[in-house]
């Protein structure tokens, strides 16, 4: 029982803070560098672990944001010194750095706490069991699941870089050369931005893969976008849709004996599947309506 | 996961012997299979890249996944065919609901990418546990689809991944013009009276095909790389398109050659990140070492012309130093330069240099003075440069105080006709906005020549 409760949190935990992170994403038109950062934090991650051996948590974000950054810097010189269209250059860096890390993990097979598997899946059923202790190892104080403390961590993070930096990042997100000309510095803008994507996925990693997570900062987002007037409505909405998605698929998962991680995210497609189907609706509704009062004045 | 140390096992080289002696017919299969698969992988990602939609192949190998276990779960056979239809059925789906996100919501086309290739995963990897907790027979293996194995591939698979990707270089050479047409410019081709529509639909249908006959090699995450990779490759090798594409289908095998070789040494590796790993540093090298886009040649042609403007600018320096002296002194030092031209000392001095070499200019009594062939070029510079101010003065009406730094850049780059157009044009001007006169052109010699 105690057992759901840490995984129900650690899922809410990660859905709500990818769906905030994923506003930022879609409307800055960058859901291609989310995808591709979440590939490439996989090579961070079994770098950091090879090189200081820890899976200490500073360690682990500090490897995610390293390589979350070079990604997006990659791909950006390639696209402009190289003069490749943007999402080839993407493209190009993501697929070598997962690959290296899937290469690393398959020679380093023994010495890693990782392997194919978890990189799709994560493995949110087995966070209540890697529990951090808190003091000396005998006598100490269990405090809970590692994961769970790791993406609170990253919680607080974006939760407050969002409550201080709203405007700036709003301006950012919808008027980009007004943020120029206003002295903004959008390229530090645009680089925090995939600061925070990389944080959330190396946090998220644990509980629900390096793939998934697309899913969690793409499509609860999308699904907020599509009805949101304001930037702060959406990213209410958003949450609103990332917290139903985690419950519902929760309870699916259990109904099928499915993985549950990737049962939380295909319910927040079947979400946004039927936010998709109601406007349609509305639409031809009120295309109908538009018709018979034509009809009506005629 | 089975434990597998390159140094431990009993020669590398033995077993490289073995495989190319083909004794072992499978690893021979393998081996032809995974160069066709690399070769109408590219060629066809290739168009993908010319269309603007690099990263279809990924949303699309994504998408293919839940198709494969649907596929299983109805039927319950792993016969190749089966799960073939089974992929190519749920990646078309992904690929019109790529089309139609975009055209009927908000959502923008690049979200719409991400949405449907995120979505179909998770749906695959639901589709897969829930099987995995099933009790039914020859599940085992239909995860290796995630990252391609080429081991584990049966002679069933290699046989249709050869009839299918024979089939696709057949179709790109039958339809070669359209295609191409297609490529470059839609709106030509439908004026043209070319069903667009249809030629995209079959373009469409091969590129999931050879994306859905990848998997087993490749795997679904990785798929994206080989449609695309090999075409940005060879894009910095030529400008004909029929270039590019052999080259990137020769990239294409070789990378599945690598791939394969290292699979058949070390069975615990996955053959996917592995063929990915050798083509981008086939896109390394061509990013560095393409003979005309290469970024070393490039540089080297930005250094030279750097050079070659530095050098300019001292020698009209020389001129006007020369020039305020009433042509009678031709012997000025590095602070002489310097009070008219700001130039880092270091560059100046090297740049003398390069100049002494070219017998530009020769060392004299207080530091350097122009040599004949220096005073003829500089003359050129002078008097294209002061004709360029005319230019610029008379016809687009700018003020004398504004022409000099256009001009400043100009001179470099006008050719010897440019310089007689300018000439024709502005005949009766004898002298430049600022008042000094345009030098007349010495005995026709040029810098052209």
């Amino acid at each position: 029982m105690i057992n759901d409760v840490w995984i129900l949190a650690t899922a809410s935990l990660v859905a709500i803070s990818c769906a905030l992170v994923g506003v930022f994403l879609i409307l800055r038109r960058q859901a291609l560098m989310g995808d591709a950062i979440s590939h490439s934090v996989l090579l961070g991650i079994v770098l950091a672990f090879l090189i200081s051996e820890s899976r200490s948590l500073p360690v682990m974000l500090a490897g995610a944001v390293i390589i979350g950054l070079i990604t997006a810097w990659l791909s950006d010189t390639l696209h402009k010194v190289g003069k490749l269209q943007s999402d080839a250059s993407i493209g190009i860096v993501f697929t070598l750095f997962f690959a290296i890390g899937v290469i690393l993990i398959s020679l380093y097979a023994g010495q890693v706490d990782l392997d194919q598997e978890c990189v799709l899946y994560g493995e949110i059923a087995f966070v209540p069991f890697d529990t951090i202790i808190w003091g000396s190892s005998e006598q100490g104080l269990d405090i809970g699941p590692r994961a769970f403390w790791m993406i609170s961590v990253v919680f607080v993070i974006v939760l407050a870089s969002i409550l201080v930096a709203f405007n700036r990042l709003q301006t950012v997100a919808f008027h980009p050369s007004l943020a120029l000309s206003l002295g903004i510095n959008v390229v530090f803008w645009h680089y925090f931005l995939m600061t925070l994507v990389s944080l959330t996925t190396v946090a998220s990693f644990d509980a629900v893969g390096a793939i998934l997570v697309v899913a969690l900062l793409v499509i609860p987002a999308s699904s907020a976008y599509l009805l949101a007037s304001t930037l702060k409505n959406m990213l209410w909405l958003a949450v609103i849709y990332a917290q139903s998605a985690v419950l519902i698929g929760y309870a699916l998962a259990y109904a099928l004996d499915s993985a549950i991680s990737a049962s939380i995210a295909v319910t927040s497609g079947v979400l946004l599947g039927l936010t998709i189907l109601g406007l349609q609706v509305h639409k031809i509704r009120l295309r109908r309506q538009g018709k018979a009062t034509l009809l009506e004045k005629a | 996961m089975q434990e597998w140390n390159l140094i431990q096992q009993p020669g590398t080289w033995e077993l490289l012997i073995e495989f190319w002696s083909f004794e072992d017919m499978n690893a021979l299969w393998v081996l032809m299979g995974s160069i066709l698969l690399g070769m109408s992988a590219s060629v066809i990602g290739g168009f993908a890249f010319l269309r603007k939609r690099s990263l279809i192949g990924d949303a699309l190998a994504h998408a293919a996944l839940p198709g494969v276990m649907m596929a299983f779960l109805l039927f319950q056979t792993r016969d190749p065919l089966v799960m073939f239809l089974g992929a190519l059925t749920s990646s078309f789906i992904g690929f019109f609901l790529i089309d139609w996100l975009p055209k009927n919501t908000k959502i923008k086309p690049d979200t719409a990418l991400a949405i449907t290739l995120s979505f179909f995963f998770a749906l695959g990897l639901m589709l897969l546990s829930h099987i995995q907790g099933l009790q039914v027979e020859n599940k085992s293996g239909l995860d290796k689809i995630l990252f391609g194995q080429a081991a584990a591939m049966t002679q069933q698979d290699i046989t249709l991944l050869a009839y299918v990707t024979v089939f696709i270089l057949v179709a790109v050479t039958a339809f070669f013009q359209k295609f191409r047409l297609i490529a470059f410019s839609a709106i030509y081709a439908r004026s043209l009276g070319v069903p667009v529509a249809l030629y995209e639909l079959l373009l469409a249908l091969l590129i999931v095909m050879s994306v859905v006959v990848g998997l087993q090699l490749v795997g679904v995450v990785l798929m994206a790389a080989v449609l695309l990779t090999p075409i940005a490759a060879a894009r910095f090798w030529s400008d004909q398109l029929t270039t590019i594409l052999f080259l990137s289908a020769f990239f294409g095998a070789l990378s599945a050659l690598i791939s394969t070789q290292i699979s058949y040494l070390a069975p615990a590796m996955p053959t996917g990140p592995w063929m990915v790993v050798s083509l981008a540093s086939l896109f390394l090298l061509s990013l560095l070492f393409a003979p005309s886009r290469g970024l070393i040649k490039r540089y080297w042609q930005q250094r030279q012309l750097r050079q070659k403007v530095s050098e300019e600018n001292v020698l009209r320096t020389l001129y006007k130093l020369y020039e305020r002296r009433q042509f009678e002194q031709n012997d000025f030092n590095i602070a002489d330069i310097q009070a008219l031209r700001s130039m880092p000392t270091d560059m100046l001095k090297d740049t003398l240099k390069h100049l002494c070499k070219k017998q530009m200019i020769r060392e004299s009594m207080r530091g350097f003075c122009l040599s004949k062939e220096g005073l003829e070029i500089a003359t050129q510079l002078t008097r294209r440069h002061r004709l360029w101010e005319n230019y610029l003065n008379q016809y687009m009406d700018l003020p004398a105080d504004q022409v000099h730094s256009q001009a400043e850049r100009i001179e470099h780059i006008l050719t010897q006709e440019q310089e007689w157009q300018l000439e024709a044009e502005l005949k009766n001007r004898k002298s430049d906005p600022h008042g000094n006169p345009i030098p007349e052109n010495t005995e026709g010699m040029s810098r052209d020549k």
